[in-house]
């Protein structure tokens, strides 16, 4: 059986520079190692050039680079574009490339599945499979053609970012670090839906820009929609918040999806306004698209509409988020490896 | 607010393992807490805190959590070596996802009977059905407590070993069976995601509306 190697990618300049002085070798090439991982298309030791022989050699033996490239894509009609990774045995992640204009947006996955059971949720039908480690999560980005091209990177693929708070934080280290991808911390969002102590830790420590999926007001609402809401309710969730300074750059945003007759209605218009009064943020709201044996159904184009305006006239800035990749599976909700899953148990893989 | 978990030192008065691999970590009751609520529970004061809900009744003297071991967790293989006299660190409880008085069912599946089982010892106990799903015959932990009291409204759902009075078959086979469901109850659900999501699928399906169904989840 061949020896499972360490992989490279996925590993910090500190942990880099570590490896480096644990094999004996100068320090600065965990600069050099950094450079050639984020920075380059390399998948082999031996493209690292500046790299002597020898340390190239001693690398391989102990390590692998670690990129995998997607094992399958799919394009919608609107050029959104769906990637399948390989995440371990049997497992499998999705990524959403999403063009729109100058901004190109890759929304990125965490885990494979998700514990957290969202009524609304495909990826929470899955069940929960396996955490991603930090190089599975930056990986999305890597090993995509789209990778030079990239703007944005938003954590609202599969699983709970919070969930997975030390690889999710790492990655988001090295895709805004200047030895890293170097994409600005204004580019990064982190979507949760309100794993508080986690979040915490996230708005101490980091400075992208943070998504909360709010979804009514109400706490009795909420704990139908999300189970979480009996652990960290929104109110605590909204309270840690209040206690970090959001400042001129960074962004806090309420994702709300539109549930027709569930929470569309001037009673949650009002609530809204009332359990975010000075918060500095804005609503997003999102087209609800159905999944199996929902018993929730999407609002109308009008009700939204209304419900937006009547934010919009309480002074909570309010934008309502375009469906991309919807023919796909691509949208809002809708990524999962179930069937990918269950079909590779089947065959006993 | 448990925006951040303080943890407190508590000394371990015992601990028991009462299946393979499952444990009752007790230690004497320093606050008072509402049945189904959890708690964090840490190994050091600074720890990030894992969530476990609490076993035992409001009025008990001490606090029972029920947990069985995660061989890649870094808490439970730990917590396993405690013996009494030793401390760990736990947080004041909290959570929603408490009983009442009403008539409802409580669907569990492995150590997520534990809420149940703290609603069962605070007598929380009239109009409820219970319904517990295990792999073994060693996974119906509390079975003597409940099968004493709700008789044929306790209903242990055994996926991998078979015996007289147990349904042969998963949860959700269960619940697929049953011809009527009664939609005006409460359905309480706690246990892994993948029970919790798949009983609420067939609960929906069975048209149970969504506002009685009330989930917990492990994570």
């Amino acid at each position: 059986m061949p020896e499972i190697k360490e992989p490279l990618f996925g590993k910090t300049l500190a942990e880099l520079t570590e490896i480096a002085d644990n094999l004996g070798l100068p320090k600065y090439t965990g600069g050099q190692l950094a450079y050639w991982l984020y920075k380059t298309d390399i998948d082999s030791f031996d493209g690292m050039t500046n790299v002597s022989k020898k340390t190239r050699n001693l690398l391989a033996e102990h390590f692998e680079i670690g990129v995998q490239a997607p094992v399958n894509v799919q394009q919608s009609a609107d050029g959104t574009k769906k990637y399948l990774f390989r995440a371990g045995s049997g497992k499998f992640i999705e990524a959403a490339f999403i063009p729109d204009g100058k901004r190109h947006t890759l929304c990125v996955s965490s885990q494979v599945g998700c514990k957290m059971g969202c009524l609304f949720c495909m990826t929470g039908k899955q069940g929960f499979q396996g955490h991603l480690s930090t190089g599975e999560i930056l990986n999305q980005l890597r090993s995509i053609p789209e990778r030079n091209a990239m703007t944005n990177v938003v954590y609202m693929g599969m699983g709970e970012p919070f969930d997975n708070l030390d690889a999710v934080m790492k990655s988001i280290e090295i895709l805004t670090a200047e030895y890293g991808f170097a994409i600005s911390v204004r580019k990064v969002t982190v979507s949760t839906i309100g794993i508080v102590p986690a979040m915490r830790v996230f708005l101490e420590k980091s400075k992208c820009n943070l998504a909360v999926s709010l979804h009514t007001p109400f706490d009795e609402e909420r704990r139908r929609l999300m189970p979480i809401q009996n652990v960290y309710p929104l109110k605590d969730v909204i309270e840690t918040i209040r206690e970090f300074d959001i400042g001129k750059y960074r962004r806090v945003s309420f994702e709300y999806i539109m549930f027709k007759g569930v929470n569309d209605t001037r009673r949650h218009v009002n609530e809204l306004a009332r359990v975010l009064n000075k918060v500095k943020s804005r609503i997003n709201l999102i087209h609800f698209h159905p999944i199996p044996g929902t018993p929730l159904l999407g609002s109308d184009d009008a009700a939204i509409a209304d419900f937006q305006q009547a934010l919009n006239d309480k002074g909570i800035v309010t934008t309502l988020r375009a469906s991309r990749g919807q023919d796909i599976d691509a949208a809002c909700g809708l990524l999962s490896t179930k069937e990918l899953v269950k079909a590779q148990e089947e065959r006993g893989e | 607010m448990k925006s951040k978990l303080t943890l407190n030192k508590v000394k371990i008065s015992r601990q028991t393992e009462i299946a393979p691999g499952v444990f009752i970590l007790s230690f004497p009751r320093p606050w008072d807490f509402t049945a189904g609520q959890v708690l964090g529970i840490g190994a050091h004061a600074t720890d990030e805190a894992r969530l476990y809900s609490i076993a035992s009744g409001e009025l008990d003297n001490e606090v029972d959590v029920l947990y069985n071991i995660n061989p890649d967790g870094k808490l439970t293989p730990w917590l396993s070596k405690i013996v009494t006299g030793d401390n760990i660190w736990v947080s004041e409880p909290f959570g929603s996802f408490t009983g009442t008085e009403e008539a409802a069912w409580w669907i569990a599946s492995g150590t997520g009977i534990a809420p149940f089982s703290a609603m069962f010892r605070s007598g929380l106990t009239a109009g409820k059905k219970l319904i517990h799903g295990g792999r073994d015959l060693n996974s119906f932990y509390f079975s003597k407590d409940f099968s004493g009291f709700f008789k044929d409204k306790y209903v242990r759902c055994c996926s991998r070993d078979s015996a007289e009075g147990i349904y042969d078959g998963r949860i959700t086979k269960y619940l697929s069976e049953q011809q009527q469901l009664p939609t005006n109850e409460k359905y309480y659900l706690c246990g892994s995601a993948e029970m919790v999501v798949e009983v609420r699928d067939i609960l929906i399906e069975k048209g149970i509306p969504f506002d009685n169904i009330i989930s917990e989840i492990y994570f």
